[in-house]
């Protein structure tokens, strides 16, 4: 009960926050606080191993359940949801205040955060995508946060259609999985991994799953969109888009490792992926100034690494995930809080023309060393022992060399992004800044400071969340309980050399950063040849598709719709009767017969109709057509048919002479030769299948029992002698009044049209 | 005797079919009035030629034995009624029309759907521009 009360209290309250969050007030942040708690409390339970399953009935006909779990690996994610959730809430009551829509921000937000709550608790395969679409959406909405700017626009729908493209594939691999497992449940899905894993189907679910995880978390080529979503405002930056929702990537593919993790497919794709992730974000970082963006490729980086690590097989890779995604929650998040405040203090974030902050914000430039030095991965921060773990487990990997060249260059580029935002920017001679910049107050302040002594604390006292946090969801993650204790000194190992000569490489590389970064900027063929341009090419390219599918389909003239509607209907029914072998021609042995006449005198007045050269004409033919069916009810034994048939056929000459005799009726069909061509061909069809129809129902042995009912019932159930009278107003009495109402519906439709057309023509003559 | 007023149903199909894709809309009225004898006469054929004597049951007797199979009767006779209302409903709209637009000519009858205009590549000049 307590999960989904908790996932729920998360959702009932997004319109209090937006209420609150409204006002600005820093009380928004008791309710991820209150949720931080109940998590915490939670811990002890999971720290010594246990799982918490719940399941609660939702749709059992199809086998889904609304069903949670929370293990070492959902309690991480749920506390990282709810603790810098916290953080983000306090620092955005200060930073948005006096924005327009913060009603709406706080909601969204709320409902984010719960959303992504129910993803990484959730213990059934439909609920996870359900959450997982629903933090698509909410991410779209925030990136979307001031939609009259064009650029806001672009990236929230860029945002969107990356990830939600990834959801589909996703959705359509979790469907496999469900059928090769035969439950939705994820925890009997991890009990049925080595089953799982040797069913052919499974590299099909590999490459689904993989494929919605790396839109989500942002893999190479599908990165553009996490940078492009920079536009949003700072706290969605921190929150969002570097410590939460990217990870959800993270967490669907480590929360199926246990199943896949031998399988050769699995770690070719995660460890390939990643690693060209890497390298690409790496590289791209290396050309921005904008100090959010250039925070937004780091993050890039981390989770590239974050998914080569678990394409890693082993204990050690489970562990190194763990704390590494700990390690990069705390100190992006503080980062990105950082650039926020000296964004919002000083009106810029152009790290090319920051300098000397120090002197202003003594506060903010301290925390930021802090974080910095988490994330360049120096002692005695927690990410000093992160990156020693990530150089660990690629040296223990086959082909290891490979995967810790990638890490090592990476990490020399995490190096230089930490020295940019956290030193740079501080340190030097004084920059003008178009606003004199000053320390902000608690609100913005209590999150990074808590987020960056953390890293500090962690880094000194391991245990501290070694034991109780990492350990368990590194076992989630390897499948089975593993047993590891976290230090950050390991003595003088191949690692420490690695560490050594990271910082090196960073360290000459952040010297000459203005050259490096003015000539890789200067590579256009990055920008013109990048997957954001063809993202661009590919929208255009649907918009003009669409355009074409749509006039062809939909070309707005009458004409042409008859014809297709006739084409395909006949089409269809020839094609089922020919196909399905109903197709049989009955007998034209009694065929000479006096009624011979009337068919003939049918077929020649109907195509006499079609042949009429002028309007009366045309209208005599077809009333030819229709005395000519009266006849033939006259003298197969439906004299109550003929005479109404006469006299409607004669209503309507009248009526047509009346009202449309005077209207033009040319002397040439105005159909071009093409066009008449076209429409003998698809006439002729539409004609032949009728007839073929016909014929094949003509073929069967008649059926006449109902008839034969009426014959039998109607003296003495309807005490009426003239069958056909009985049956229109006893047995169908209700027809009757149907039909009768369309013909009232039809005078009176057409007394409103002739009404309204009255007074146009009044108007008009005024 | 059936199958012959099977082809006559054919070929008055394909004659309503060919009408009702005419340009002018006069044309289609005509297409109308030909399909609604066409599907009377199917239904009556399909119903069986056998007997020329109406479906009525002498005076005296409780049940009819043979005569005309009166249910395709039944329906034919709401069927003629709902095709004329229907025709008759078609030509004052297209009176009106004719009165509105003045002209009798399907294809330029486009106040609801315009013409696809050979604007799109502009419009998107236009959009990038911005």
């Amino acid at each position: 009960m307590i999960l989904l009360a908790l996932v729920m209290f998360a959702f009932a309250l997004a319109p209090f926050v937006g209420a609150i969050g409204g006002r600005s007030s820093p009380f928004v942040a008791i309710i991820p606080l209150l949720l931080f708690v109940a998590f915490c409390v939670l811990l002890p339970e999971i720290a010594e191993g246990g799982t918490l399953l719940e399941t609660h009935r939702w749709i059992p006909s199809i086998g889904i359940a609304a069903a949670f779990r929370l293990d070492g690996l959902s309690l991480t994610f749920a506390l990282l949801i709810s603790g810098i959730g916290c953080a983000v809430f306090l620092y955005a009551s200060a930073y948005l205040r006096g924005e327009p829509r913060l009603v709406r921000f706080y909601t969204i937000i709320t409902l984010f955060m719960a959303s992504m709550l129910g993803a990484v608790l959730a213990d059934d395969l439909v609920l996870l995508v359900v959450f997982w679409e629903l933090t698509s959406i909410t991410s779209f909405l925030l990136i979307g946060h001031t939609p009259e700017q064009e650029r806001s626009r672009r990236s929230a729908q860029q945002g969107f259609l990356v990830t939600v493209a990834g959801g589909l594939a996703m959705l359509a691999g979790v469907i496999l999985l469900g059928s090769v497992a035969d439950t939705f449940s994820i925890t009997e899905i991890l009990g049925k991994g080595e089953m799982i894993a040797a069913d052919p189907l499974a590299p099909a679910i590999i490459i689904l799953i993989a494929a919605g995880a790396f839109a989500k978390s942002a893999q190479a080529p599908l990165h553009s969109w996490l940078a492009n979503a920079m536009v949003a405002p700072t706290p969605v930056s921190a929150y969002l888009h570097s410590a939460t929702m990217v990870k959800l990537g993270v967490y669907l593919l480590a929360r199926f490792d246990p199943v896949f993790s031998d399988h050769a497919l699995w770690i070719a794709l995660l460890t390939g992926f990643g690693a060209a992730t890497m390298l690409t974000g790496s590289v791209l970082a290396m050309r921005e100034t904008d100090l959010k963006r250039v925070l937004a490729y780091s993050t890039i980086v981390s989770l590239g690494t974050l998914i080569m690590l678990i394409g890693i097989p082993g204990e050690l890779a489970a562990v190194a995930v763990v704390t590494f995604l700990i390690v990069h929650a705390l100190y992006k998040a503080c980062l990105f809080l950082v650039a926020g405040i000296i964004d919002h203090e000083t009106g810029t974030r152009d790290s090319s023309a920051l300098g000397g902050m120090r002197h202003f914000m003594p506060i903010t430039a301290a925390v930021a060393l802090m974080g910095g030095l988490s994330m360049a991965g120096l002692p005695p921060s927690i990410g000093f022992a992160a990156k020693e773990l990530v150089y660990e487990t690629g040296l223990a990997a086959s082909a290891g060399w490979a995967l810790v060249a990638v890490a090592l260059l990476a990490n020399a580029a995490m190096v230089v992004v930490a020295a940019v935002v956290a030193v740079r920017c501080f340190s030097g001679d004084l920059s003008a800044t178009p606003k004199t910049p000053h320390d902000p107050g608690f609100a913005m302040l209590a999150g990074p400071i808590v987020l960056a002594l953390l890293g500090l604390l962690f880094g000194i006292a391991p245990w501290l969340v070694g034991n109780g946090l990492i350990v368990p969801a590194a076992s989630a993650i390897a499948g089975e309980p593993i047993t590891f204790t976290l230090s950050l000194w390991h003595g003088f190992t191949p690692m420490l050399a690695l560490s050594v000569l990271t910082l090196v490489l960073g360290v000459f590389a952040y010297r000459r950063w203005s050259t490096i970064r003015s000539r890789m900027a200067g590579i256009h063929q990055i920008d013109d040849w990048g997957p954001d341009k063809l993202y661009d090419r590919l929208i255009i390219g649907l918009q003009s598709v669409s355009t074409w599918v749509t006039h062809q389909i939909q070309p707005g003239s009458l004409r042409s719709y008859v014809a297709r509607t006739l084409f395909i209907m006949s089409l269809a029914a020839f094609v089922t009767l020919i196909l399905r072998g109903g197709y049989e021609l009955p007998s034209f042995a009694n065929s000479l017969g006096p009624d011979l006449v009337i068919a003939i005198l049918l077929i020649v007045s109907s195509l006499a109709v079609a042949r009429a050269r002028n309007f009366v004409s045309g209208i005599v033919a077809a009333g030819m057509v229709g005395f000519t069916v009266a006849l033939l009810f006259l003298f197969q034994g439906a004299p109550d048919l003929a005479f109404t048939q006469f006299s409607v056929e004669a209503l309507a000459i009248i009526i047509m002479l009346a009202i449309v005799g005077r209207m033009p009726f040319r002397d040439r069909d105005s159909r071009i030769h093409k066009e008449r061509l076209r429409d003998l061909f698809i006439a002729g069809g539409t004609g032949v299948t009728a007839a073929l129809v016909l014929l094949a129902v003509l073929a069967q042995p008649f059926d006449g029992r109902l008839s034969d009912f009426f014959r039998a019932a109607s003296v003495p159930e309807a005490h009426g002698r003239n069958l056909v009278n009985v049956i229109l107003v006893d047995f169908r009495a209700l027809d009757t009044l149907g039909e009768i109402t369309v013909l009232g519906l039809a005078a009176i439709a057409a007394a409103a049209v002739l009404a309204g057309l009255r007074r146009a023509t009044a108007e008009k003559s005024k | 005797m059936e199958p012959v007023f099977a082809i006559a149903f054919g070929v008055m199909v394909a004659v309503a079919a060919y009408l009702l894709m005419s340009r002018n809309v006069l044309r289609i009225v005509l297409g109308l009035l030909v399909l609604g004898n066409a599907a009377n006469l199917s239904i009556f054929t399909a119903g069986r030629l056998e007997s020329r004597v109406p479906p009525l049951v002498p005076a005296g007797e409780a049940a009819l034995a043979g005569g005309a199979n009166p249910l395709p009767q039944a329906l034919i006779l709401t069927a003629i009624v709902i095709s004329f209302a229907l025709v008759a409903f078609t030509v004052v709209l297209f009176e009106s029309a004719h009165r509105r637009l003045g002209t009798l000519d399907a294809d330029a009858m486009r106040e609801a759907e315009p013409l696809p205009q050979a604007t799109t590549k502009k419009s998107r000049k236009v959009e990038e521009s911005a």
